[in-house]
């Protein structure tokens, strides 16, 4: 499902390298947990993956998608196939919960009634029936992170991406975030997560993976995590 | 068909977000369309004023004319030869015989009201001259005419020394070269208040989008196509323009037709207000159409060059 071969990242000349020749293999429904410090390489790691870096060498594919061969002009098709939750929500201001979850269907040229059939269903898996018509600064921090989930998981991707979803939330809303990741993966969708947060790493017994300075320091099928 | 299909709804979704947008953002939209309707204002206004003045100098330019004076024994042959000579110039637009007994006429009219200047003029020969008058295609351009009416001769044929308007030459020489003068301060005026409002509208909605640069990075992260992004952009200030152009234009008619009212029908130094007001009454929809279709073209440009920065895909290693 994501194959990184020796891929290197360095942001200037002479700086050192972000990432440093990191090999990575997820298969299909698998469900990945990135930790590491701040700085490590974990957010670097998650950009070149819905290319909003290029990685300096190294040859990355996703979901069958050569990286080296996609133009510019193709980046909206690869991100449309991958959905993507930020720590810092990224939700339109000025659109209502059911606008930003059916925004991501509208993108790709969904039709009326498959938006009204699915909006509402993937707002009651994250827990959120009722509020389509809130505006995102009416919502609480793990309410807004659980209407990007929706709109990540509204295209029924094969793979989502999560950049320390639960950064922001406190440890109640923190897991309820997570168990919608779990839900999802449950669904067969591939979940790549990065998070700090010790407690979740240690409870959800999954594949971790860790990142020291640019490099993959451990990759255990059901790791843990010691913090720092 | 699919893709058709696929397209009209983008195309219809575009359209609507454009829309939302413009009545969510409606201070914003308020502003932009105040600063539009200012700037399209001045644009239409000084256009017309343009027109005007171009009109008041053709009516000035028209009344230069020249009066080449005959002598009593001037033949029809000699006169019908020199017309035809006058007419050869490139510079003369056209040459009309006055005829001695027209010349009289033309007195007796003038000075009706006059009538020991009418039984004075009754009771000796007809002492006007016959005359040719000469108008020029442009009255800047009098030299060359000057120069054949000043050979020998042809100065032999006349009897008086050439009039330019009445002795009014001096007069005539200033207003020509202050008329060519401001005909070119016009345009330049023109071009200069268009340019600056152009950057004008630029700016306005340049900040605009820069306060949403994250709504469009975040469309852009969650793969939506470039036109997906910017089009509603596009459609919003789309509207900006069309109301701005169509506010302008009533503002313009409004002031016209207050000041025509106001002034009655009188002139304000070289702005004729009432050849204003009817030019714009009588090109209403030309003018309408015109500035609206500037007031779209400027908005749908602004959005376009604006939105481009925050569109582009990083391309570093």
């Amino acid at each position: 499902m994501i194959l990184l071969d020796r891929v290197t990242k360095v942001y200037g000349k002479g700086m050192t390298p972000a990432l440093d020749r990191i090999n990575l293999h997820v298969e299909p429904h698998e469900f990945v947990i990135v930790v590491g410090a701040s700085g490590a390489g974990k957010s670097t790691l998650l950009k070149l993956l819905t290319r909003e870096e290029k990685p300096t060498s190294g040859k990355i594919i996703v979901g069958g998608i050569d990286y080296d061969k996609l133009k510019d002009k193709d980046i909206p098709y690869l991100r449309r196939r991958i959905g993507t939750v930020f720590q810092d929500f990224k939700l339109l201001p000025n659109k209502t919960v059911f606008e930003n979850v059916a925004f991501a269907l509208e993108i790709v040229g969904t039709g009326k009634h498959e938006i009204r059939y699915t909006v509402p269903r993937v707002l009651d898996i994250v827990g959120l029936k009722g509020k389509e018509k809130r505006m995102p600064m009416e919502l609480s921090g793990g309410e807004r992170q659980r209407v990007a989930i929706a709109r990540a998981i509204a295209r029924q991707p094969k793979i989502l991406i999560a950049d320390e979803p639960t950064g922001n939330l406190d440890p109640k809303h923190a897991w309820d975030v997570i168990k919608v990741l779990q839900k999802i993966n449950q669904y067969g969708t591939t979940v790549l997560l990065t998070t700090h947060n010790q407690e979740i790493v240690n409870k959800l017994k999954r594949r971790v993976i860790t990142i020291t300075d640019g490099k993959i320091a451990s990759d255990r099928a059901q790791g843990s995590y010691k913090g720092l | 068909m699919k893709s058709l299909k696929r397209r009209l709804i983008v195309l219809e979704r575009i359209t609507k977000a454009g829309m939302i947008n413009f009545v969510r953002n409606a201070w914003l939209s308020v502003a932009a369309v105040a600063v539009m309707v200012i700037t399209l204002t001045i644009v239409l206004f000084s256009v017309i004023a343009r027109v005007t003045f171009n009109n008041t100098i053709a009516q000035i330019n028209d009344k230069i004319d020249v009066s080449v004076y005959l002598k009593d024994e001037v033949t029809v042959q000699q006169k019908d030869s020199l017309v035809n000579k006058i007419k050869q110039l490139g510079t003369v637009k056209s040459v009309t015989y006055v005829s001695k007994q027209q010349a009289l006429d033309k007195y007796r009219d003038q000075n009706a009201g006059n009538a020991d200047l009418l039984v004075a003029i009754s009771q000796t020969d007809n002492p006007l001259p016959a005359s040719l008058n000469v108008k020029p295609i442009d009255p800047n351009q009098m030299e060359e005419l000057k120069n054949f009416l000043e050979k020998p001769e042809i100065k032999e044929l006349q009897s008086n020394k050439t009039s330019y308007s009445g002795d009014r030459k001096e007069a005539i020489d200033k207003i020509s070269h202050a008329t060519n003068f401001l005909q070119q301060a016009g345009l330049v005026a023109v071009i200069i208040f268009t340019i600056i409002s152009i950057l004008i509208i630029f700016n306005t909605i340049r900040m605009a989008i820069f306060n949403r640069r994250d709504e469009l990075n975040i469309m852009r992260l969650l793969g939506a196509s470039t036109w997906y992004i910017r089009g509603p952009f596009v459609v919003e200030t789309m509207l900006y323009g069309l109301i701005a152009a169509i506010l302008s234009v009533l503002i313009c008619g409004a002031l016209f037709s207050l000041s025509s009212g106001t002034f009655e029908a009188s002139t304000l130094g070289l702005l004729d207000i009432k050849f204003a007001n009817d030019y714009f009454i009588s090109h209403y929809w030309v003018i309408l159409t015109g500035q609206i279709a500037v007031g779209i073209l400027i908005g749908a440009a602004s959005s376009f060059l604006a939105t481009r920065r925050y569109l582009k895909f990083k391309t570093t290693k």
